[in-house]
C-alpha cells in the first residue's frame, strides 16, 4: 500500500472535539519534590482521540510551520491505522530526534500556530507535538530500528560538539556512508540537551539511547576532547578528516554588567544548570560530588526557557520561594507558554516588568538581595518586542539568598579562537554560507547556536541536517574534481 | 578511560600521578591545565600539570589531598584509570626573552612553576626561582625546578628550610639586592596560593614590575561555559578556563577571588565527611 491511499480526505471541524485531549501530568505538589518528567505522554487511547482532532487540510499549513517539514498530515493518518511504526519512519525521514523534538520543539509557535483548528477562537490546534512525542515513546516501548546507511564511501568527517545540531549532522553523515567522528568536549554527551535542559524536562536516557543508535550507526564517540585545544581545525584536516562539522554552541554566558554580579550565591544560568544537570548535584553528597547552593529564596533574572529551568530546578533543590524577574511583560517572554504555565503552576513568583539595577550583598559578600525599579511598556524595539522604561522613583528592593542571571547566551569562543582563518561576526557567531553553510575555511561547515547565536533545538537540528546535505555533496564533489 | 603509569606519595598529603594522555601529552605547554574527573559521579576538578613527556604520551601531576576529590584520585595506584581527563586548557604561559625573570611560587604552586620555569629557561630567560613553604616537607618539586633556575632561594614558614619566613619576604630581599647591584626584574611569575599571589603582586606594583598570576578559581567545565571561574581583572570579567588562568597581577581583583574561592566551603566538608567516614572509617589517612 502506498502512502497517499492512506491519507485521510479533509474533514469537517464541525465533527471535532474544540478542545486538546488533555495530557496527564505529575500535580505540582509532587513534582516540585522530585526530578521525573512532569507530563507523562499520551496513551494510545489518548493519542487516537487527539489524532481523530485533525482535519486533514488539502494544504496543510502545518507543515508549513515546521521548520523540519515533518509530514505532520501523513503521521497522524498513520496513527489513526494504528500503524505506530509508519507513523514514527514518517516523522524520522525529516527528523531523526523525535522524541526530543516532541517534548522540546516550541510547537505553539511552528506546527501547532499554522494549525486551523486554532484559528477559530476557543478552539484548540491538534496536539502535534504530543503525538510526535507518542510515536517517538511507542519506538522506545517497542523496539528502535537502526536507520538505514549507505554504502561506505571511504570518507573520514569530523563533528564537533554533539548537541542538537551535531547529533543530526552526525546522524546524517553517517546514513550517507561517510565515516564519521563526533566530538565532544564533556564527559557526556548530548550538550545542551544533557548539561542545560534539565531531567523534569527531557530525561537525560532519551538523549543517551540516541547516542547508542549513533554508534550503531557506526559513529565514533570522542568524549573529552576539546576542539581547539586537544586538537586544533587544521589538525583534523592533517588526520584525515575530509569535512568538519562545527556546532560548539552557545556556551558563554551574557551577564548584565550591574554591581554584585561576582557576589556569593550568584550565578550564571549555566553554571545552575551544569551543576544541577550534568553534574547531579540533586544528588550530593551521596551520590553525586558537586555542590549547589539553593538557598530559601532564589530570583532567577530573565524570561527565556532557561530562566524558567533555573527557577524550576530551584524548587526542586529545596527553594522555599522561587521568583522570576523581568523587566517587560509575559507577553514578550521568550520562555514557551508551557514552560511559564508549568512554573505559574508550581508556584514561582513572577515580578514583571521589573529591571534590575544592582545585587545586594552582607559584610561577607553573600547575596542579600536584589535592587529593583518598575518598568512601564513603550515604543517596540529592534527586536519586535515593546522596550521596557523605567519609572522614575518607583525603586524597590526583592530579598534573596541565591540569585540566577538568564538572560541568555554568546558562541563559545574556543573554536573561532584558536582558528585563525575562520571569520566571525563581532559578536562571536561563525560566518557562514547561506545556502551551504560552509564557513570561510573550505571543507569546513557550520551550524547552530555557533552560527545564529541562542536559539531552539530544532533550529539547531534543522541546521545540521542542512550541513549534512552540503558536506555530502562536497565530499562527493571532491572526488569528481580530482 | 586514562591509566595511571606512575604513582609516588611526596608527602603525608601530596602525590604524584603520571598519566597516559598521548592527545594531551602531544601538545601541553607551561600554563595550560587539566580538568579531571576521577570517576562516575565525580567532581570535575581544574589541575595542574609539573611535567611532560611527549614521546611516552604522558602528562604528571602533583596533588595535594584537601576533600574528596583529592581524596578519591590519591587512593588510586598504578594500573588504575582516572575517568576523564581533558585539556590542555587555557591559555599557555606567554613565553619570549624577558631578560631576567623572578619566579615566585609557593606549596602546591611549585610543580606548576617548573614548567614555566624550563620553558622561559630555554627561551634564553635568566630565571631566579623563589620557592617557600609552611615546612620543609611540604617543599615538592624544588628540585626538578632549581634545574632551570640559574638561581633558587628557599624560605619555609617555620625556619626548617631556607629563609624563615614567607615568598612575600624572599622577593622583596631578591630585589633590593639586585638593585644594589644595578639590576632589576623584567618580569615576575607568580603561582601558589591566592592570598600569597595578592601580596607579591603588591610588592611588585610598588616596585613597578610587570607581573603574570597563574589563578586557581573554582572551576566547573573548564570551556567557557558555565562562568564559575569568573575574576575581575581590570575592572572587566574574564573566565579564568579560557581567558586566563594567567593575568597581569596588577590588574585582578584578589580580594574578591579568595571571596569566591570559599563558596563551597561547607559542601566540601560535609562531601569529605561523608566520604572518610563510608571509606576509612572517618580517617584522614
Amino acid at each position: 500500500m502506498t502512502e497517499e491511499k492512506k491519507e485521510r480526505k479533509p474533514q469537517k471541524r464541525s465533527d471535532k472535539s474544540p478542545k486538546k485531549t488533555p495530557m496527564r501530568e505529575q500535580p505540582p505538589e509532587e513534582r516540585i519534590k522530585n526530578f521525573l518528567e512532569v507530563p507523562f505522554g499520551y496513551t494510545e487511547k489518548e493519542a487516537l482521540l487527539e489524532a481523530e482532532r485533525c482535519l486533514h487540510c488539502r494544504r496543510p499549513f502545518c507543515v508549513e510551520g515546521c521548520p523540519v517539514e515533518i509530514n505532520i498530515p501523513a503521521f497522524i493518518s498513520a496513527i489513526l491505522d494504528k500503524d505506530y511504526r509508519r507513523g514514527i519512519n514518517i516523522i524520522k525521514e525529516t527528523n531523526v530526534l523525535p522524541a526530543i523534538c516532541g517534548r522540546v520543539c516550541p510547537q505553539e509557535n511552528q506546527c501547532e500556530k499554522a494549525c486551523v483548528m486554532g484559528r477559530k477562537d476557543g478552539w484548540d490546534p491538534v496536539g502535534i507535538g504530543r503525538l510526535e512525542r507518542f510515536l517517538a515513546d511507542w519506538e522506545y516501548a517497542n523496539g528502535r530500528e537502526t536507520p538505514k546507511i549507505a554504502e561506505p564511501t571511504g570518507k573520514k568527517v569530523a563533528v564537533i560538539g554533539s548537541g542538537p545540531a551535531g547529533l543530526v549532522a552526525a546522524a546524517d553523515l553517517a546514513r550517507y556512508g561517510h565515516k564519521v567522528t563526533l566530538f565532544e568536549s564533556l564527559h557526556k554527551g548530548g550538550g545542551v540537551l544533557v548539561y542545560g535542559i534539565p531531567e523534569f524536562r527531557l530525561p537525560k536516557s532519551i538523549v543517551a539511547k540516541e547516542l547508542e543508535t549513533l554508534e550503531h550507526m557506526g559513529v565514533e564517540i570522542k568524549y573529552d576532547t576539546v576542539i581547539g585545544l586537544t586538537y586544533t581545525i587544521d589538525e583534523l584536516f592533517e588526520m584525515g578528516y575530509e569535512a568538519i562539522f562545527i556546532g560548539t554552541g552557545a556556551g558563554l554566558p551574557r551577564y548584565l554588567g550591574i554591581p554584585g554580579e561576582n557576589l556569593k550565591g550568584v550565578y550564571f544560568a549555566n553554571e545552575f544548570l551544569t551543576r544541577a544537570n550534568l553534574m547531579e548535584a540533586y544528588k550530593f553528597p551521596e551520590k553525586a560530588d558537586t555542590p549547589i547552593n539553593v538557598g530559601k529564596k532564589v530570583i532567577t533574572i530573565g524570561a527565556g526557557n532557561v530562566a524558567m529551568d533555573c527557577a524550576r530546578t530551584a524548587l526542586r533543590l529545596g527553594a522555599e520561594k522561587s521568583m522570576i524577574v523581568y523587566r517587560r511583560s509575559l507577553a514578550e517572554a521568550p520562555a514557551r507558554e508551557e514552560e511559564i504555565h508549568h512554573a505559574e503552576e508550581e508556584g514561582v513568583e513572577f515580578h514583571l516588568l521589573t529591571t534590575p539595577l544592582a545585587i545586594m550583598g552582607d559584610k561577607d559578600n553573600n547575596v542579600i538581595g536584589l535592587e529593583c525599579q518598575e518598568c512601564e511598556l513603550g515604543e517596540p524595539d529592534e527586536s519586535g518586542r515593546c522596550r521596557p522604561i523605567p519609572i522614575e522613583d518607583a525603586c524597590f528592593d526583592l530579598e534573596c539568598d541565591t540569585l540566577i542571571i538568564a538572560i541568555g547566551q554568546r558562541p563559545n569562543p574556543l573554536v573561532p579562537r584558536n582558528t585563525p582563518n575562520l571569520k566571525t561576526h563581532r559578536w562571536g557567531g561563525i560566518i557562514v554560507n547561506e545556502e551551504t553553510l560552509e564557513t570561510s575555511i573550505p571543507g569546513v561547515f557550520a551550524g547552530g547556536d555557533i552560527v545564529s547565536g541562542a536559539a531552539t533545538v530544532i533550529l539547531a537540528m534543522g541546521a545540521g541536517r542542512k550541513a549534512a546535505k552540503s558536506m555530502h555533496e562536497y565530499l562527493m564533489n571532491k572526488d569528481k574534481k580530482a | 578511560m586514562f591509566e595511571i603509569v606512575r604513582k609516588e606519595w611526596l608527602h603525608e598529603v601530596i602525590f604524584l600521578i603520571e598519566v597516559k594522555a598521548p592527545a594531551i601529552a602531544r601538545k601541553i605547554k607551561a600554563g595550560n591545565f587539566l580538568v579531571f574527573r576521577a570517576k562516575e559521579g565525580g567532581e570535575r576538578i581544574p589541575i595542574t600539570v609539573a611535567e611532560y613527556d611527549r614521546k611516552k604520551g604522558t602528562v604528571t601531576c602533583i596533588i595535594q589531598v584537601v576533600g574528596k576529590s583529592t581524596k578519591l584520585l590519591s587512593t588510586f595506584e598504578k594500573g588504575d584509570y582516572i575517568q576523564d581527563v581533558v585539556g590542555p586548557l587555557g591559555k599557555p604561559t606567554e613565553i619570549k626573552k624577558y631578560g631576567l625573570v623572578g619566579i615566585v611560587s609557593g606549596g602546591l604552586g611549585i610543580p606548576l612553576a617548573n614548567l614555566v620555569a624550563k620553558e622561559l629557561r630555554n627561551a634564553g630567560n635568566e630565571v631566579i626561582g623563589m620557592v617557600g613553604a609552611r615546612t620543609k616537607e611540604l617543599l615538592v618539586w624544588e628540585e626538578e625546578m632549581s634545574k632551570y633556575c640559574t638561581e633558587m632561594d628557599y624560605c619555609t614558614d617555620d625556619g626548617s628550610f631556607g629563609m624563615k619566613g614567607f615568598t612575600t619576604n624572599l622577593l622583596e630581599k631578591k630585589i633590593k639586592e639586585l638593585e644594589k647591584e644595578g639590576k632589576k626584574f623584567d618580569m615576575i611569575f607568580t603561582v601558589g596560593p591566592t592570598i600569597m599571589m595578592k601580596f607579591i603582586a603588591g610588592i611588585t606594583k610598588k616596585y613597578g614590575i610587570h607581573t603574570i598570576a597563574s589563578l586557581n578559581p573554582i572551576m566547573v567545565d573548564g570551556t567557557g561555559m558555565c562562568g564559575a571561574c569568573r575574576v575581575t581583572v581590570g575592572g572587566e570579567i574574564k573566565f579564568a578556563c579560557v581567558d586566563g588562568p594567567e593575568f597581569d597581577a596588577h590588574q585582578v581583583d584578589f580580594d574578591e577571588l579568595l571571596m569566591r574561592l570559599g563558596q563551597y566551603k561547607k559542601y566540601e566538608k560535609v562531601s569529605y565527611d561523608l566520604y572518610l567516614k563510608e571509606c576509612c572509617g572517618g580517617k584522614q589517612k
